[in-house]
């Protein structure tokens, strides 16, 4: 922990990265003969604090110490907003010095009783049942865990303690600080996660600094001013996985223990590419243990990982909820504001989701308007008042982005859907379902032709529950598309998000079908929310995109034996399953919105003159 | 005769329950089966071409019709049908040169028989597809249908002429003269077959010519010629990429990577739906057909079109690769309904997946659900960038040509017209 330090000297440049107001200029006049290593400030602000998880493992800060000195990169601000927080975190320290050692060892792989109980239990690998067959264990497990949890953040702040102090060393701190480093390689050369010498060698170094760092903090958090609207909306650039560096350090600090899957595709080497499942028994297992990251969170997350939550509203409306619990959970620290140490403990769980799966456009900016909504709260406001007030806000923010415009996209879809219409879609929208669904209700005589492809055959969900309302049905795959093309008028498609050139980004094969239909000279129509659209803009499926699990690929369906069973172990062989593509504007006839039909060309006003609202009012 | 019937009635059964697949097997089988009928037929003293090529016709009408789709059983009975009326035609331009020398040194022929010799000649000159000549044209020529009647009539004329004057000759010229175009047809027959079985080794050849180093070539579904494309090319130390779409709902696509891969090449399996996705970064797209019809457009297998379209709009070549056995004198119509065939709806749905959540007591009678699977897409002339044949690249534009070459305009339909 303490070799961190060196790479710590953040200066308020760095706090930037999130999604936080400057700090005070005054403050940096104070922190000036650090002068912080200015060359690592590009990298660090180039950085998404949403990308990058933050360090919570003790083998991370150990590995650290080993490796190169890296440059302040990516702490999101969970650390550097923790100032001010660790004369809690020393009396927490202090006053369980015993249990927290042990409570450590179950983390640390030496299975407690809990958690060897977990893995008898894991057995059937679907993590919800999971969970919910742990039944009254699982309530005091919880409980056992926040408490946990909070001798955790004290902790994590007692570390980050040594951070602000590196900005005005003494010639003792220097000592104090070299002596931990010291330590701290020591330990690091044992293997595995000895975190208990580290902790001594923190516990060594807080106690002389002790007074020097109280009045800097105290500081610090004095003069902060109340948040300000933020100017710099732009979103920072995603995470290259090719770059090695980067892709190490976020690994070292990653909850999710990804192994990294073999025959990947070269071309894709800029992203996430993992073996799928085996993680999942993991981090079920470790469930108890976990510290910094809030149990609803730890949930939603591996129903993500394990597929349960698949579709991006779905994903969006659970993954707010379970920040509504961590805000309802949430005490602020004492000495700590709420609005940034929320935000730093929303951004350990975004990171935590992130590994999980990488978050949706529509998650991303979800996120962003919660973020701006906790950096308005006034230190006026008191800790209930703004709990309460961020959780209506979530709330209206589910009904009014995604319920409400959902009822008023279908009021306008379905004024397009004529007696007589062949209605083309593809894969499984929830929102083309509603349309479909609505429009039958208004006894409008149509047809519906549901193309399906693989790898998810999302489109058989859809087909069923349409089958089941007594909608006459077509149902072919992605190859028959031009077949059945000549006898449809009109495609509707769904979307994960669009982006400000007007290209929609979508499940895989979206593109296929509305180029297919251009080709046909058939309307295409494109359903989204608002609160899907997105400033980036992409030419291309490859830069920005997902991989989902190969053996999908390899495996086809009804089939006993496939010939490609044993791809793994043919290095030539590479099996690519993409989970987007991007469908250019000029497929595209209309956008429907709630706001109304627009062309794509339109997308970019929405953007500015919608978007803008939710974020900065 | 009894023999032949209980072959083609085996093929026919064969084909109808479409126990045959892929065009190459088809037009080998049917090649050999033809041969078979050719060679056990028994022809009559008089218009022996006439009577194989009826014979020839009723089987034909029958092959076609047990499969209407593979079209390749057409072609074959369509070369063969050509292949008839070519040996024919040279044998009777042997015969009548022979004669019409004779004539003139016996000075004792009918007045007529130069006269038609000529005609049966320019014919000839005609059904062959030499190059014309000024000559040829100019002469005064039957209409081209009914060039090889004429000149079956000339020789049925000049024969019996012959036998006037010399009755010696007669049986034992007739005798090889029939053994002779038997003979002369199974060669060619043989040759045909030999053709068909090598067009992969001949299409591969070209395959330098195509690829070069670190290009990325995408192709979808599985086809024998483009394993032996890939494969020739790599051969030939070219470095390359395949991208392999997986060809839903056959997946066919999986076994042709494992084919490519087992080859040592760089191979990656994408889903259909990412071939749009992917296309941005392919150099080339080599796909197999399934036939190729007289406008230079392609009935392929399925799923074809959409990967055509995609590299139309990257602009990215789209390259076919079809033996000659492939390429159909038709000029399609609505090619997409009327050549296509719709698979079993169990490759896409289990049967009574969907039963649960059906109501089959009310309704009005008609399914809800239908499934459709087609077998082939149509992929017209302007999203082909290139065929490659065993007898080079053509353009789209040419094929029309191509088919002057390898059949006679008068066998383009093979339904017998009912006689009145």
């Amino acid at each position: 922990m303490d070799p961190r330090r060196p790479s710590r000297v953040i200066d308020p440049k760095v706090r930037k990265v999130g999604f936080f107001t400057p700090g005070p200029p005054p403050e940096r006049t104070q922190s000036g003969p650090a002068a912080t290593t200015p060359a690592q400030s590009p990298i660090s602000n180039s950085l998404s604090p949403v990308m990058i998880p933050p360090p919570r493992h003790a083998s991370d800060n150990l590995s650290r110490a080993v490796g190169v000195p890296v440059p302040t990169l990516a702490h999101p601000p969970v650390d550097s907003l923790q100032v001010g927080s660790y004369t809690l975190s020393d009396s927490v320290f202090t006053a369980s010095p015993t249990r927290s050692p042990s409570s450590r060892i179950g983390i640390d792989g030496e299975f407690s009783e809990d958690s060897a109980n977990w893995m008898k239990k894991d057995g059937s690998g679907r993590l919800p049942a999971v969970v919910t067959t742990g039944g009254t264990d699982l309530k005091q497990a919880i409980e056992a865990l926040n408490d946990d949890n909070s001798g955790d953040v004290g902790e994590g702040a007692s570390q980050k303690n040594s951070k602000p102090l590196k900005a005005k060393t003494t010639k003792a701190e220097r000592r104090a600080l070299q002596e931990a480093q010291r330590a701290a390689k020591a330990s690091a050369k044992a293997p595995a996660q000895t975190s208990k010498p580290v902790k001594q060698a923190n516990q060594k170094k807080d106690v002389p600094q002790l007074a020097s760092s109280s009045v800097v903090h105290e500081k610090k958090g004095g003069d902060k001013p109340p948040e300000k609207d933020r100017k710099k909306d732009m979103p920072p650039p995603r995470m290259q996985f090719d770059d090695k560096n980067r892709v190490e350090k976020a690994k070292k600090r990653s909850v999710v223990k990804q192994t990294e899957a073999r025959n990947r595709v070269e071309l894709f080497r800029h992203l996430p590419q993992y073996e799928r499942g085996n993680q999942l028994s993991d981090l079920g297992s470790s469930f108890f243990q976990i510290d910094d990251v809030h149990p609803t969170v730890y949930k939603v997350g591996l129903q993500f990982l394990a597929g349960d939550i698949m579709w991006s509203n779905t994903r969006c409306i659970a993954m707010l909820q379970a920040f509504q619990k961590v805000i309802e959970d949430y005490s602020t620290p004492p000495e700590k504001t709420l609005a940034r140490d929320l935000t730093a403990k929303i951004n350990t769980s975004v990171s935590f989701l992130n590994e999980c799966r990488p978050l949706s456009i529509s998650m991303g900016n979800a996120i962003r308007f919660l973020k701006a909504r906790i950096a308005k709260i006034t230190l006026a406001q008191t800790e209930p008042e703004a709990k309460t007030s961020l959780c209506t806000e979530i709330d209206d923010y589910i009904k009014a982005k995604i319920v409400l415009a959902d009822k008023q996209i279908v009021i306008h879809a379905v004024t397009k859907i004529c007696d007589g219409d062949v209605i083309l879609t593809y894969g499984s929208s929830s929102l083309i379902k509603m349309i479909l669904l609505h429009a039958h209700e208004l006894r409008r005589q149509f047809r519906v032709v549901i193309v399906d492809s693989r790898p998810n055959l999302e489109g058989r969900q859809l087909l069923r529950k349409l089958v089941e309302k007594g909608l006459s049905c077509t149902y072919t795959h992605i190859n028959g598309v031009s077949y059945i093309m000549p006898e449809v008028t009109k495609i509707f498609l769904g979307a994960a998000s669009v982006l400000s050139n007007g290209t929609v980004y979508s499940t895989i094969g979206t593109a296929c079908v509305a180029m297919v239909g251009h080709a046909y000279h058939v309307p295409v129509l494109v359903c989204c929310e608002s609160y899907k659209f997105h400033e980036r803009v992409q030419l291309d499926s490859i830069c920005s995109n997902e991989l989902g699990d190969p053996n999908v690929i390899a495996k086809v369906p009804g089939r006993k034996k496939n010939c490609l069973d044993d791809w793994a172990s043919k290095e030539n062989l590479q099996l690519l399953n993409l989970a987007y593509d991007v469908t250019p504007a000029d497929y595209v006839s209309t956008i429907v919105t709630e706001y109304g039909l627009i062309p794509p060309t339109s997308v970019p006003v929405i953007v500015r003159e919608y978007g803008r609202e939710h974020i900065l009012i | 005769m009894p023999d032949t019937h209980a072959l083609v009635s085996d093929f026919l059964n064969k084909l109808k329950k479409r126990k045959i697949e892929g065009s190459k097997a088809t037009a080998k089988l049917t090649a050999e089966l033809l041969r078979s009928v050719i060679s056990q037929q028994r022809l009559p003293n008089t218009n022996q071409a006439g009577a194989l090529i009826h014979a020839i016709k009723a089987i034909g009408d029958q092959l076609t019709a047990a499969n209407p789709v593979e079209v390749a059983v057409g072609n074959i009975v369509r070369r063969v049908l050509h292949i008839i009326r070519e040996e024919d035609v040279s044998l009777t331009t042997a015969s009548i040169g022979g004669l019409s020398l004779q004539g003139l040194s016996d000075d004792d022929d009918d007045d007529d028989n130069p006269l038609v010799s000529a005609a049966a000649a320019a014919a000839a000159a005609r059904t062959t597809l030499r190059p014309p000549s000024l000559q040829t044209l100019l002469e005064d020529i039957p209409p081209h249908s009914a060039a090889a009647s004429a000149a079956a009539a000339a020789l049925h004329h000049s024969s019996s002429s012959a036998g006037d004057s010399e009755d010696k000759t007669k049986s034992t010229d007739k005798n090889s003269r029939s053994r002779k175009l038997k003979h002369n047809v199974i060669e060619a027959v043989n040759e045909l077959i030999q053709d068909i079985a090598t067009c992969h080794e001949l299409i591969a050849e070209q395959a330098v010519e195509h690829i070069h180093h670190n290009e990325v070539i995408l192709t979808l579904g599985s086809s024998g010629t483009v394993i032996e494309f890939l494969c020739a090319a790599k051969e030939k130390k070219r470095s390359f990429r395949v991208f392999v779409a997986e060809g839903a709902p056959r997946y066919q696509g999986h076994t042709l990577a494992k084919e490519l891969v087992a080859r040592g090449l760089q191979t990656t399996v994408i889903t259909d739906s990412a071939v749009f996705a992917m296309i941005s970064r392919v150099n080339m797209v080599i796909v197999g057909a399934h036939a190729v019809m007289a406008n230079g457009g392609v009935i392929a297998p399925v799923g074809l079109n959409m990967v055509a379209l995609a590299a139309q709009r990257h602009a990215v070549p789209f390259v076919v690769l079809a033996g000659i056995h492939k390429l159909c004198p038709l000029y399609p119509h609505n090619p997409e309904v009327l050549l296509n065939e719709l698979k079993s709806p169990s490759e896409l749905l289990d049967f009574g997946e969907m039963s649960d959540c059906m109501d089959f007591g009310t309704g009005t009678g008609s399914p809800l659900l239908h499934v459709v699977n087609p077998a082939f897409d149509y992929v017209p002339p302007k999203l082909v960038s290139l065929f490659i044949t065993d007898t080079g690249g053509h353009n789209p534009s040419y094929m029309y040509r191509l088919i002057a070459d390898y059949y006679s305009a008068d066998d383009l339909v093979l339904q017998q017209r009912p006689t009145s």
